[in-house]
């Protein structure tokens, strides 16, 4: 990237006419791909300021409903109480799963075993289980339990990750075991070196970490939708959900849930862009 | 002697507590997924053997195989989720390599704007961006209005109300979603590609379409199979989007039924039955099966 290409000399005579369409039609085509894809949520926050009406006749101009409908939002649901339940679900799933996974993902590649190695091999054979072959037998243990409506119930499932695991296993193959080893030399026990030492040098590991399981907790909707069925307990994806799967939804108002539902991934994406690359790509090293 | 005696013993109990902090350390994660993963699944399987409303279970043998066939409504779902990722996925790989392509292009300006652009929707929840889309294709929507304007249409596409054109819906959505998260696998395969084999090749004369098809695309053959395969995994199992896009229907008239949907339906909206809906789950596990033991076996041989 940083380099300069040695084959065309500075100062090259001008460039040929085709060479001129044919960059032309890459920035044209570069062009409208990033419009299309950045269109809906500029669209979204327009609509927002827009009557449902409005809305689906099309316009794309500001209005000035967003006060109107954001009070109606405010009407039909408990804003405060929806988006607190979302960030505890996101942010208690995300912190106990990258907890027990990096432990296991650490576990299985420090301490090696013959058993170990079968089990970690059947963890690695339920990335491929769909989740609607476990939702049924799930929600029967689930209702068993007497979990239904509760977070609970949403957090149990997803708290050990198999693609975490497999994640912070091939992270700490590159972890340099001098580190370790000095450290048992030193006499600290095994969960001091993890905790004081693993940790802080895997930092950037965890937080690509944090980006993949906040943003998968995030916006996680089939099994909530299963298991939350009263209004206490739903997170904000459910609301939007519930507000926009109407025959006739109130577009306007259900604008203002959408924008609610992306912005924090949004954030999330703005901040932490690198770790977020980094943490897709994590599966195909 | 001594020493090497006191080194050994320290070696064994060294090994035993390797193998207690072994345990010590995968444990949870076990004991949660032998509970949520590995005794569900197997349970679901259990489960396909048996028929009845509610928890009313009687052993069936394979009773509800023979409903899978005589179940139009499974044939459906099973034809439209065949459907979706037969047609989607391949639009979705091919634009995506001519997008990663083009970003990998010799001193392209704005490269990390157009790439941050064009990622952007991985970010927007499933159900955010489907109620969206909801929205710009509602039968007097933006997109009609819009083509209508460019006069590509006389009249409304009735993209919600039209069975065919729901699923050209369905598709687009997908698309729209998925597009730049595959563009930046191949992104970051490009970056390992030399590209003076490429500035070779252009002072040869090749043109552009023969080094994509000649040079990119061999070249990321094993990220190209990689991400088809998990794509069409995800797409097997797409629930979130239909969902939302038609009120939970997968209407008009079962257009846009998926499996997961179907199994939704089954399980939690009509009389619950478990043991059938189990038994179209499997049909998912089998699906998902195969393209995992077809992207196994291909990552070996490549290996």
């Amino acid at each position: 990237m940083s380099m300069a290409s040695t084959a065309t000399p500075a100062g090259a005579p001008a460039l040929p006419f085709r060479r001129i369409l044919a960059r032309a039609g890459l920035y044209l085509t570069l062009s409208i791909a990033a419009f299309l894809s950045v269109f809906p949520f500029i669209w979204m926050l327009i609509s927002a300021t827009n009557s449902s009406g409005d809305i689906i006749r099309g316009k794309v101009a500001f209005g000035d409903q967003f006060w109107i409908n954001l009070t109606n939002f405010m009407n039909q649901v408990d804003l405060a109480l929806v988006m607190w339940n979302s960030f505890k679900v996101a942010i208690l799933s995300t912190v106990l799963t990258i907890a027990v996974s990096s432990l296991a993902g650490y576990g299985f590649e420090m301490f090696r075993s013959k058993m170990r190695e079968r089990l970690y091999s059947l963890v690695l054979l339920t990335l491929m289980v769909p989740f609607a072959a476990l939702m049924i037998p799930l929600f029967m243990m689930i209702g068993k339990a007497g979990l239904i409506n509760t977070h609970l119930a949403i957090l149990l499932p997803t708290i050990a990750s198999a693609f975490i695991i497999f994640y912070f296993r091939q992270a700490t193959k590159a972890f340099p075991t001098e580190l370790r080893d000095a450290a048992r030399v030193d006499g600290l026990k095994e969960w001091q070196i993890f905790l004081f030492i693993y940790v802080p040098v895997m930092r950037s590991t965890y937080a690509a970490a944090f980006v993949i399981v906040f943003m998968t907790s995030w916006n996680n909707y089939l099994w909530p939708l299963i298991v939350l069925q009263s209004n206490e307990t739903k997170t904000i994806t459910l609301v939007v959900s519930a507000l926009g799967s109407a025959y006739y939804p109130d577009f306007g108002m259900v604008m203002i849930g959408t924008i609610l539902a992306t912005l924090p991934t949004l954030i999330v994406f703005f901040v932490m862009q690198r770790q977020f690359v980094a943490g897709m790509l994590g599966s195909v090293k | 002697m001594a020493l090497s005696f006191s080194q050994t013993s320290r070696g064994r109990a060294g090994a035993r507590s390797a193998s207690l902090n072994g345990w010590l350390f995968t444990a949870p994660a076990l004991a949660l997924i032998g509970l949520f993963l590995v005794y569900p699944i197997l349970r679901s399987l259990v489960l396909s053997f048996y028929a009845g409303k509610g928890m009313m279970l009687k052993p069936a043998g394979f009773s509800n195989i023979v409903r899978l066939w005589n179940d139009p409504i499974f044939i459906k779902a099973l034809v439209n989720t065949t459907t979706f990722f037969v047609v989607q996925v391949p639009i979705m790989i091919l634009l995506a390599l001519v997008l990663a392509a083009m970003l990998n292009s010799e001193r392209l300006r704005f490269a990390g704007l157009f790439r941050t652009a064009i990622f952007l929707p991985c970010v927007a929840s499933l159900v955010a961006y489907s109620v969206l889309f909801k929205g710009m294709f509602a039968a007097d929507g933006l997109v009609n209005s819009t083509l209508m304007a460019i006069g590509l249409v006389d009249q409304p596409i009735g993209w919600l109300t039209d069975p065919f054109w729901a699923k050209v819906l369905v598709i687009i959505a997908i698309t729209w979603r998925w597009t730049g998260y595959n563009m930046i696998f191949y992104l970051a395969a490009l970056q390992n590609i030399d590209k003076s084999i490429y500035e070779a090749a252009r002072i040869d004369g090749v043109p552009a379409w023969a080094r994509f098809a000649h040079l990119t695309v061999p070249m990321l053959k094993p990220v190209i199979l990689f991400t088809t395969i998990i794509s069409t995994i995800g797409t097997i199992q797409l629930f979130d989007e239909v969902y939302t896009l038609t009120e939970g229907r997968g209407g008009p008239a079962d257009s846009t039924l998926t499996l997961s949907l179907y199994i939704y339906n089954l399980t939690f909206k009509y009389m619950p039955s478990f043991g059938y809906a189990a038994t179209v789950s499997y049909v998912i596990v089998v699906m998902v099966a195969v393209l995992s033991f077809l992207q196994f076996y291909a990552a070996r041989d490549r290996a």
